[in-house]
């Protein structure tokens, strides 16, 4: 009897102690995700009449259909594959940085909160001093151009330019998070090793490539991963630097989505709903390997 | 036990007549997305109406501007108010068709509000109902900089304008003096509309844009392209870098004299005025003839105030929707900017306004903007469309097979 209770409680215990998340998981993750797909195959505007009735059509795969003729998808797919690569700068100039702070000089302190600062302040005022700086007429890259060539450069009035001066702005935040990964990540690189290796005759490049940076190994997983979620997701600078203009050519997908889906000329829920599921699945492929990656550590144990 | 007793029955009494006080005031709610000024006008006409109506009480619930546009898509199916504000024409369609707003045609009849606001009937008509108030309409145009023209050496136009050769001919000279001939703000799209609009109006006439706004002609036309052709002589003239600033620094170019004109709706004075330019300075003219003989149409948006289908007091709405649609109510709501959409109401005495209201009264007719004209999916590609061909000319072709792909589908959808 009592070994039988205490079985059941073996069993019964982890659900009852996972229950919270999961229902919570549930609602706000799995439904969402389950809602979003279903609604891709729909054309709706949003309403509901005045009985409370849906007013979607169902259109099948419709939506896929248009998105894969659709010049703007092919556009912010573009702008989004352009952010993934360049956001990997911020890991090479993290780690420079990291390792230049990480040193004990007088006031050390306040040039690491220095750097920092960027990482701590809100997208949104990244993104309007950004657009202040490059502003035409008055904006002090415009100016700086202006005086070294003669003829200023309006970066987000240009289509050719545009994204890339938005993922400047975002690598500048972006490169702070990544100097406080790796500067954690220093603070546990074992000395012990280091001082074997330079008794071994080791310094400079060798020293970084085969001692610390293996050491490094678990922030430069870590910033890898926040740095390619933080490039899919970069919707709030380019919402706040262009509204995906001039004509569309700063879009990135997750932009595309809220216009299509929530901006003022669109309401069309179905077609927001394709572009993000498409741009979960491009998420998904990297979620994946984190996952799998984490699963195959745990196991290894 | 007593003293218990009696002091219930008190409150009870008083619980009472609170209710019949409550009771005596049948509550009416209105959403809308007033900006403060116009707001501080709403509130004392409502004020003003329930002194009238001392049985009824308006509840104005104002939402901040921009957001508005994406609430009333939630509030008109799950929360109903009795009263939203909107926009004419298309803009209201989605709204109509899905049964949420609630045809007023009785409204009216009884006030005989077609006579009186006449020119603003077919914007608000959809199959045969009547769906809304206008309650005010600002005209568009081109403002210029009078001390522009003289640093330029060309004489200011008056309100009636010029020809377009004219227009063009002194936008080379405004180039040799280094002033931007139009400047416009094209990050948020809208203002580029404009322009097109006008020169659409102005090359192939009224119909001809409203049969184009309603997806009859294909933009690979030449009658298209026509209009394309003119907004290309205009594109060298225009502020380079529009599309990357908002309207209002647009504006900041005219008041400092580095544009000479600007083509924008009667709000923008207000910027102009508090920029520092008086009203000496800034001149006001219709947008050029370019077809010779064309009837002058004019740009007109429309903000309109609509009775929910959903209301729960249709009755007391009705009755403050026909005081918003008199004459008295409707002088007062545009004494600080906007045109009295009933033709009775008077004009507010402000120069510009006065001149608004000359130019569209002679007006052959009235279009309300392409966004309005237009389907919210078509407009925003078009919109893009024209920003793209200001700054990439030699993608026409590309831009008009692509608006011809989005009339194809928007239109055959509806």
């Amino acid at each position: 009897m009592a070994s039988s209770r205490r079985l059941s409680q073996r069993q019964v215990a982890p659900w009852l102690f996972l229950a919270p998340a999961l229902v919570m998981f549930t609602i706000y993750v799995l439904w969402p995700i389950a809602y979003s797909v279903t609604l891709s195959f729909y054309d709706w505007n949003g309403l509901y009449d005045r009985d409370g009735q849906f007013t979607g059509r169902f259109v099948g795969l419709g939506n896929y259909r248009e998105l894969a003729g659709d010049p703007a998808f092919t556009v912010s797919l573009w702008n989004n594959l352009k952010w993934l690569v360049l956001y990997m700068l911020a890991l090479p100039i993290g780690l420079f940085l990291a390792i230049f702070l990480n040193q004990t000089v007088t006031g050390i302190r306040l040039y690491k909160s220095l750097f920092f600062f960027p990482f701590v302040i809100s997208q949104v005022v990244v993104g309007l001093m950004f657009s202040w700086f490059y502003a035409p007429n008055f904006g002090l890259f415009y100016s700086l151009v202006e005086w070294i060539t003669g003829r200023g450069v309006a970066v987000l009035a240009d289509p050719n330019l545009v994204t890339y001066g938005i993922i400047a702005a975002g690598l500048w935040p972006q490169i702070a998070y990544v100097l406080i990964l790796y500067l954690t990540g220093l603070n546990n690189v074992a000395p012990d090793q280091v001082e074997a290796a330079r008794l071994d005759g080791a310094k400079g490049w060798r020293m970084l490539w085969h001692v610390i940076l293996p050491q490094l190994r678990p922030a430069t997983f870590i910033a890898v991963i926040v740095t390619v979620i933080g490039a899919l997701r970069s919707f709030d600078l380019v919402s706040i630097m262009t509204s995906g203009g001039p004509f569309g050519s700063s879009r990135v997908l997750s932009y595309y989505m809220y216009e299509m889906a929530l901006g003022e000329y669109g309401f069309r829920m179905g077609y927001g709903a394709a572009i993000a599921v498409v741009l979960f699945a491009i998420m998904m492929v990297f979620i994946s390997g984190f996952i799998w990656r984490m699963w195959r550590q745990e196991t290894e144990r | 036990m007593t003293r218990t007793t009696s002091a219930a029955a008190a409150l009870v009494g008083l619980g009472l007549a609170a209710t019949a006080a409550v009771g005596e005031q049948r509550v009416v709610t209105f959403n809308s997305n007033f900006d403060a000024a116009p707001r501080a006008i709403w509130e004392s006409v409502i004020a003003d109406f329930e002194a009238a109506h001392p049985d009824i009480d308006i509840r104005l619930n104002n939402f901040d501007h921009e957001a508005y546009k994406t609430a009333i898509r939630n509030f008109l199916t799950a929360n109903p108010p009795d009263l939203a504000t909107w926009f004419a024409g298309n803009r209201m369609r989605p709204f109509v068709e899905a049964g949420l707003f609630a045809d007023i045609s009785d409204v009216w009849e009884e006030n005989n509000l077609s006579e009186a606001m006449g020119a603003t009937e077919a914007s608000m008509t959809f199959d045969g109902g009547i769906y809304g108030i206008p309650y005010t309409y600002y005209q568009w145009g081109i403002y210029f900089n009078r001390d522009a023209y003289e640093r330029a050496g060309i004489e200011p136009p008056g309100t009636e304008g010029m020809t377009w050769d004219e227009f063009l001919a002194n936008c080379e000279t405004f180039q040799a003096a280094g002033i931007d001939c139009v400047t416009t703000g094209s990050r948020a799209l809208w203002p580029v509309a404009g322009i097109f609009d006008y020169i659409s109006l102005r090359t192939n006439g009224y119909d001809w844009h409203m049969q184009l706004t309603n997806g009859e002609i294909p933009w690979t036309d030449d009658s298209v392209r026509r209009v394309f052709a003119e907004l290309d002589r205009l594109r060298p003239f225009i502020t380079a870098n529009h599309a990357a600033i908002d309207w209002q620094d647009a504006a900041a170019l005219i008041v400092q004299g580095r544009a000479a004109h600007y083509v924008i709706g009667n709000f923008a004075v207000g910027t102009f005025r508090e920029g520092g330019m008086s009203d000496e300075q800034l001149g006001f003219m219709v947008f050029p003839e370019i077809t010779p003989g064309l009837p002058r149409a004019e740009e007109a948006p429309t903000d309109t105030i609509h009775l929910t289908a959903g209301a729960q007091n249709p009755e007391d709405a009705k009755t403050f929707l026909a005081y918003i649609a008199s004459p008295e109510a409707q002088t007062r709501l545009n004494a600080e900017g906007g045109l009295p959409p009933n033709r009775n109401a008077s004009v507010a005495d402000d120069p510009f306004l006065q001149t608004s209201f000359e130019s569209l009264a002679d007006a052959s007719a009235l279009a309300q903007f392409f966004d309005r004209d237009a389907p919210a999916e078509m407009a925003q590609a078009a919109m893009e469309g024209f920003q793209q061909f200001l700054v990439q000319p030699e993608q026409l072709d590309a831009i008009l097979n692509r608006l011809e792909q989005v009339r194809q589908r928007v239109y055959a959808a509806q």
